[in-house]
C-alpha cells in the first residue's frame, strides 16, 4: 500500500530536494528499503551496515516511535505517514 | 496571596499576568521568586531570556564564553551592533537589565564542562538548553537527570526546529529520545548548514514558554511530547514520547551514575574511538580548562622534532620511539596528557605508558590538529 515517507531538511539533498516521498509498503523496513534502493546517497544516514535504523535518527508511524512498536517489521496501513526525525543540535 | 509583597511598579508592570486568572497573583509571585538557567546566549538563549526578564523571573542564569560576533545578530536579539567584540554575557547582561531591572543576572562565564554542571545548575529551579553541539546537551541532560530538574530542549537546523520538555521524574529524557550523537561531520552545524534567522525566535519563545509553564504548574507541559517545526511549511507536529526503558542514565538499569568527559563519549559512541577508552582520552576542552586550572596535567608531546618545529603546545618533548627509554622524567602519580599530530601515535603512547603503571595517562582525542581547530588557531595546521 501507498504511503508517505517525509523527509527531513538534512536529508533533503538526497532526495532531490523533495520533502515526501510515496513509496508502496507493508512493513516500515520496506519502506525504509525502498526509499534506500531510489535515493542510494539516503542509505548511509538513515541505516547502518546491518540495516539498523541509526541511533541518532528516529522514525515515526504517524506520532508513535517504531522503537515502541515492533520496530521495521511494524505494519503499515494506507495512508499513514512515515517520519524520519533526526537528532540536530543548532542553537 | 497579598500583593503585600509587590510594589505599586511592579503591580503595574506584571498587571496583565496577574489578571490572568491562571497566573494571577500567586503566579506572578512565585516567577518572581523563580530562577532559571539558560545554557547558551545564542538563538535561542536570545528570545528565551527575553521572554522570561519580560515575565519577572527573579534571578536568569546564563553561561556562555564567547564573544559577539557580527555574523550572530541575523538571529542572536539580545545583542547588538554595539557589543559586536565584547562577551555575550556582558551584552546580554545590559540587555535584560534594561528591559527589567528588577532581575538578577547571573553570568557563568566558562564552558560548561562535566566538572563544573552539578555545581552550576544546582542552584536553580528550571534549565533552558540552547547550546549548540552535541556533547553539551548530554552534558545538561545527564546533570539534569542527576539533579532531577526540569530541562527545556531546543534545537535547530536549517528550516526546522525541535522542542520538548525532559524531566525525568515524570517522563523520558533527551537519551531516551536519542541515545547517541551522530558521527562529528554527519550532521553539519548552523555555521556550515545555514539557519533561517527567525526559526531560533520560534523556538527559544516555546522553550520559554514551557519553562513558565513548569514554574507556575500550568496547563500540558511538552512532557512526553516532541515538538517539531518546519518553518518552511509553517507545520506543527507533536510526536509521542517514551521513556525508553534501556535508556542508560534514567532507566532502570542505568549504567552511567555520573558525568563523564562528553567531547570523548561522543567521539566514542559515533566510532571515531573504542567505546572501552574512553577513561583513556581526554578532549581539547578539557585539556584547555585543566591548563587554566590549578591541577595541570603532565603534558607530554610524543612527535618528532620536526613537527615541533612547525606547531606546538608545549609539554615535555619525547617522540614516541624514545618513551620507553625516558618514562622516569614523568611522574606516574600525576596525571599525563600526551598528544601528537592526530591521537594516533600519542594513542599507542598512552596505552603502553598504562601498562607500564601510569594509569592517569590520557590520549589528547583529535591531537594538536583538534587543539588548532578549536581552542587555538594561532596554532598552525599541518
Amino acid at each position: 500500500m501507498s504511503v508517505t515517507i517525509l523527509i527531513p531538511s538534512p536529508l533533503r539533498i538526497h532526495t532531490e530536494k523533495r520533502e515526501r516521498v510515496v513509496v508502496e509498503a507493508a512493513t516500515v523496513g520496506e519502506a525504509l528499503r525502498t526509499l534506500c534502493e531510489t535515493h542510494p546517497g539516503i542509505r548511509n544516514h538513515l541505516l547502518s551496515e546491518d540495516g539498523a535504523v541509526r541511533r541518532f535518527i528516529n522514525v515515526y508511524v504517524n506520532d508513535d516511535d517504531i522503537r515502541f512498536l515492533s520496530e521495521q517489521t511494524t505494519r503499515l496501513r494506507a495512508n499513514d505517514i512515515v517520519s524520519i526525525i533526526p537528532s540536530i543540535a543548532g542553537g | 496571596m497579598k500583593s503585600g509583597s509587590m510594589s505599586p511598579e511592579q503591580l503595574k508592570r506584571y498587571g496583565r499576568h496577574i489578571i490572568l486568572p491562571e497566573v494571577g497573583m500567586e503566579g506572578q509571585i512565585r516567577l518572581n521568586q523563580a530562577s532559571v538557567l539558560i545554557i547558551g546566549a545564542g538563538g535561542l538563549g536570545s528570545p528565551a531570556a527575553l521572554y522570561l526578564a519580560a515575565a519577572g523571573v527573579g534571578t536568569i542564569g546564563l553561561v556562555d564564553f564567547d564573544t559577539v560576533d557580527l555574523t550572530n545578530l541575523q538571529r542572536q536579539i539580545l545583542h547588538t551592533t554595539d557589543s559586536i567584540g565584547t562577551s555575550k554575557l556582558s551584552s546580554a547582561k545590559q540587555r535584560i537589565q534594561a528591559l527589567n531591572p528588577t532581575v538578577s543576572v547571573r553570568t557563568h562565564a566558562v564552558r560548561l564542562t562535566h566538572e563544573n554542571a552539578m555545581d552550576i545548575l544546582r542552584a536553580y529551579d528550571v534549565i533552558i538548553d540552547g547550546t549548540d553541539n552535541f556533547p553539551t546537551r548530554y552534558l545538561v541532560n545527564d546533570a539534569c537527570v542527576f539533579l532531577s530538574k526540569p530541562n527545556i530542549y531546543g534545537s535547530i537546523f536549517r528550516f526546522e526546529g525541535q522542542a520538548s520538555v525532559f524531566h525525568a521524574g515524570e517522563g523520558p529524557c533527551y537519551r531516551c529520545l536519542y541515545p547517541e550523537p551522530p558521527p562529528p561531520g554527519m550532521v553539519p552545524s548552523c555555521a556550515e548548514g545555514g539557519v533561517f534567522g527567525v526559526l531560533p525566535g520560534i523556538i527559544g519563545t516555546i522553550q520559554a514558554t514551557e519553562a513558565i509553564k513548569v514554574l507556575l504548574g500550568l496547563g500540558r507541559t511538552l512532557i512526553g511530547r516532541l515538538l517539531l517545526v518546519d518553518a518552511l511549511t509553517m507545520e506543527f507536529r507533536t510526536m509521542k514520547l517514551k521513556k525508553d526503558p534501556q535508556c542508560p542514565v534514567c532507566g532502570p538499569k542505568a549504567t552511567i551514575k555520573e558525568l563523564v568527559d562528553y567531547e570523548a563519549w561522543c567521539a566514542a559512541v559515533s566510532g571515531a574511538i573504542p567505546e572501552e577508552n574512553v577513561s583513556d582520552v581526554i578532549s581539547v576542552q578539557e585539556l584547555s580548562e585543566k591548563l587554566r586550572s590549578k591541577d595541570t596535567p603532565q603534558l607530554v608531546d610524543v612527535r618528532e622534532d620536526f613537527e615541533r618545529e612547525i606547531a606546538t603546545i608545549g609539554g615535555i618533548a619525547i617522540p614516541l620511539r624514545e618513551l620507553s627509554g625516558r618514562m622516569q622524567e614523568l611522574d606516574a602519580a600525576r596525571e599525563v596528557v600526551v598528544y601528537c599530530h592526530t591521537g594516533q601515535r600519542s594513542g599507542r603512547a598512552v596505552a603502553f605508558l598504562k601498562d607500564q603503571g601510569f594509569s592517569r595517562a590520557r590520549n589528547l582525542l583529535g591531537g594538536i590538529e583538534a587543539w588548532s581547530l578549536l581552542i587555538d588557531q594561532t596554532v598552525p595546521r599541518y
